[in-house]
């Protein structure tokens, strides 16, 4: 297969041209000191929940295995702090349902276990997925896929292309952006050691080219003769459109290749990883300490001191905001991610799990939609999907419940992207309507 | 704290509104019904707000009869109005050019369920409706520059055609009329409607559509090049095909309606192909010498079954029909 490197990226259908607002992007990132009480929910990740594996009043040094579970598709939960189990508790999370999990009442050290150590040299694919298991790594892009599951192709042979995700579309959101600034040593060594045990001849740093500063770094560590003599590591500068950051379209922008509906990105042998999850394999071979730490972008019309906050995995969503300053005006909207996918919060009091990136917080003005009006036809929707989709069918669809419908719309296909809404001039919620549809047709149509 | 906004995502709205893609729509005809009042006078102006007066009326009151949110103003209703009175003569009295708005308001837009549900275009039917209910009052042309009273009767450019292909075909023969040059087309100083004729205006009105991204060229330029090939191979001129008639206002700002048009780009394609080839058919072989207004109407009412069979092939969408065919050659062997 061709593994040439394109010139300039390959090009995509549709997107939006959302607004930037990179407020965060220049600010040094700052540590926050442990919180009194951290909740670890017991599901951080895709896949089966773990078991908490600790009892109430057991102390725990961060970086401890609190919640582990059999299956394969999950990842282990470590204690991102030290300290005493409070209680161990039952959360609902974002998505309605409730799960365990576990609090820890810090004892403000962070002591880590004293058996830590860095792992002995990795050097084949069964020793990263075990690594990677270990360190309890997941997808910190935003959808939380656990790494060792990713990183176990079946056939690695036909994987030729790594992409390293840096695109960051999503408004607001500058953590990849942080983490390519303050910590490019370990994100190209990460590179490499990915690089080497899966074999594969190219490697992308996909970077959307509103990122100049991050493309310099990127690009001065990425030309390293030593560590790449025959230049397969190259980083690609993307247009500024979103969705460009999401895995389908990044693969297609950088290598022109199109992941098979219901496919996944080994198919076409790529493997796409985030910048964060990179770099932190890259810690993790020097130091044998595992995820407790996470940057997230705080920022948004409500907060008071936006910037980038690295926090212990589990922190509550409002001791962030203390630290932070406090809210400038009484938040209308409370986001996890960014404001194009990104879930609503019913409360402040929620903790930040391994895949967030940012916490939003919208003022009344910024909270409120517009009003939802007739739909116009006016094929915006249609224009803006990436997957050439039709999100005014699904709507229709989903409203009369017309599975052989929404079946043949291939309305599993869609990503959520909220392109189309925001393209759209009535304010139809039209990703809402997609989520009813496929809900629809997991249930069968049945309330 | 107080209670938090929960709403599916996105969390965020682009900035276009049905309200300010109507607005430039009309800034777009404003260049047509400037023409439209320089060639025709202030009865043209006359017609023009009594349109879109009556049909503003007419949406508000339909709503409120109906109990529904009011939509007047979306503008929607504005554009239609203007739409219609630009597709009238400009002799034309206006309390019938009223009772044209009702009908596209009430019947055509409203009776169907509002903004986004008539399945044809209200202006265009509307316009048919008078045609057939006052047949004289709508094919009286006037001259331009013939204002008030001494208001001097004129046949348009393609009636003069249809005259002149009669005159030579007819054995006694008859009087050859001298056409319009080109420019004079172009610029609009022929009789007509009183939106048509300035083909100048029409396409500063398409540039600004295209340049504020309201409307995707393809069916205004597929529905041209339509026209101007069946032209030719129908040996009649394509230039003044295209210049002549209401194919540009048509093209323009009737095929593009949203509502009655395809919303993918294959279906926008065969829809606009349609429109040129009923016109065509209509100008060359019909009675009638202006085809425009049937063959959108005509193709509007075809809409649902192009998109029952046109549809896009979406991103990694497997091969089906291939497979259909490999299993078929299979069957062969």
């Amino acid at each position: 297969m061709d593994l040439s490197f394109p010139r300039r990226p390959f090009h995509s259908k549709g997107g939006a041209n959302v607004p930037h607002r990179k407020n965060t992007a220049h600010m040094e990132s700052v540590f926050m000191p442990p919180p009194d009480k951290i909740i670890l929910p017991m599901q951080q990740h895709i896949g089966a929940i773990c078991t908490p594996t600790v009892k109430k009043g057991d102390y725990v040094y961060a970086g401890q295995v609190i919640g582990n579970s059999e299956a394969y598709v999950s990842a282990p939960i470590h204690a991102s702090v030290s300290g005493t189990v409070a209680d161990i508790t039952q959360i609902t999370m974002t998505g309605g349902q409730k799960i365990d999990a576990v609090v820890i009442e810090s004892d403000g050290k962070m002591e880590f276990e004293p058996s830590i150590q860095p792992p002995a040299e990795i050097k084949t694919k069964k020793e990263l997925d075990e690594a990677t298991w270990n360190a309890g790594l997941v997808g910190l892009g935003g959808a939380g896929f656990p790494s060792h599951v990713k990183l176990n192709v079946k056939d690695e042979s036909k994987i030729d292309t790594l992409i390293i995700n840096v695109a960051e579309c999503e408004p607001y959101v500058t953590a990849d952006h942080r983490e390519a600034l303050e910590n490019g040593e370990n994100v190209l060594l990460g590179i490499y050691k990915v690089k080497e045990i899966l074999g594969v001849k190219r490697v992308f740093i996909a970077v959307e080219e509103n990122k100049p500063d991050a493309i310099v770094k990127l690009t001065e560590i990425a030309d390293n003769p030593e560590l790449d003599p025959n230049d397969e590591v190259r980083v690609i500068k993307l247009k500024s459109r979103y969705p460009q950051g999401a895995e389908k379209i990044l693969i297609k922008v950088c290598t022109n290749r199109v992941v098979p509906e219901g496919g996944l990105p080994s198919d076409v042998g790529c493997i796409v990883m985030n910048i964060a999850s990179v770099a932190f394999i890259s810690t993790f071979i020097k130091n044998g300490k595992p995820l407790t730490l996470k940057r997230v972008s705080i920022d948004g019309s409500a907060i008071k001191n936006p910037q980038n906050v690295i926090v212990p995995i589990g922190t509550k969503i409002s001791d962030i905001v203390e630290f932070c300053g406090g809210y400038k005006t009484e938040p209308k909207k409370i986001m996890l991610g960014g404001p194009m996918m990104g879930t609503a919060l019913t409360t402040d009091d929620f903790p930040i799990i391994k895949q967030n990136n940012a916490v939003l917080f919208f003022d009344e003005k910024d909270a409120n939609l517009m009003k939802t009006t007739a739909c116009i036809r006016c094929a915006r929707c249609y224009m803006a999907c990436p997957l050439s989709l039709r999100p005014r069918d699904f709507e229709m669809a989903s409203d009369s419940k017309d599975l052989e419908k929404l079946k043949d719309l291939h309305i599993m296909n869609c990503m959520e992207c909220g392109c189309c809404s925001y393209a759209c001039p009535a304010g139809r919620k039209l990703v809402h309507a997609i989520r009813v549809g496929k809900n629809h047709l997991r249930t069968g149509g049945a309330k | 704290m107080e209670k938090l906004i929960m709403s599916s995502s996105p969390h965020l709205n682009g900035k276009k509104r049905t309200q300010n893609i109507m607005l430039d729509v009309i800034i777009a005809l404003a260049p047509a019904m400037i023409a439209g009042v320089i060639f025709f006078g202030i009865r043209a102006a006359v017609l023009i707000v009594t349109c879109v007066t009556a049909c503003v009326l007419s949406e508000f009151l339909s709503r409120k009869i109906m109990k529904r949110d009011n939509t007047a103003w979306d503008l929607s209703a504005v554009v239609t109005g203007v739409l219609l009175a630009l597709n009238l003569p400009v002799s034309l009295n206006p309390l019938m050019a009223a009772f044209g708005s009702v009908i596209a308001i009430v019947v055509v837009k409203q009776m169907f369920g509002g903004i986004g549900m008539n399945f044809v275009n209200p202006a265009l039917t509307a316009r048919i409706v008078l045609v057939n209910s006052f047949p004289a009052d709508m094919t009286k042309w006037t001259q331009p520059f013939s204002y008030g009273a001494d208001m001097v009767t004129t046949a348009t450019p393609l009636q003069m055609l249809s005259s002149n292909v009669d005159a030579l075909s007819s054995a006694s023969g008859g009087e050859l009329v001298e056409l319009p040059s080109y420019l004079t087309l172009f610029l609009g100083n022929i009789g007509g409607c009183i939106g048509e004729t300035s083909a100048l205006a029409l396409l500063l009105g398409f540039v600004y559509l295209l340049a504020r991204q309201i409307i995707h060229p393809v069916i205004p330029v597929v529905y041209i090049s339509t026209v101007a090939g069946l032209s030719f191979l129908f040996g009649r001129d394509p230039l003044f095909d295209i210049l002549t008639g209401g194919l540009l206002i048509g093209a323009i700002f009737m095929a593009t309606d949203y509502t009655t048009c395809p919303m993918f780009i294959g279906g926008k394609v065969i829809f606009a192909f349609g429109c040129g080839a009923l016109t065509m058919l209509i100008r060359q072989f019909g009675s009638m010498n202006e085809g425009v207004s049937y063959a959108i109407v005509i193709m509007n009412i075809l809409v649902p079954l192009i998109e029952r069979y046109v549809k896009p092939k979406t991103f990694g969408q497997k091969k089906i029909v291939k497979r259909k065919q490999n299993k078929a050659k299979e069957g062969v062997k």
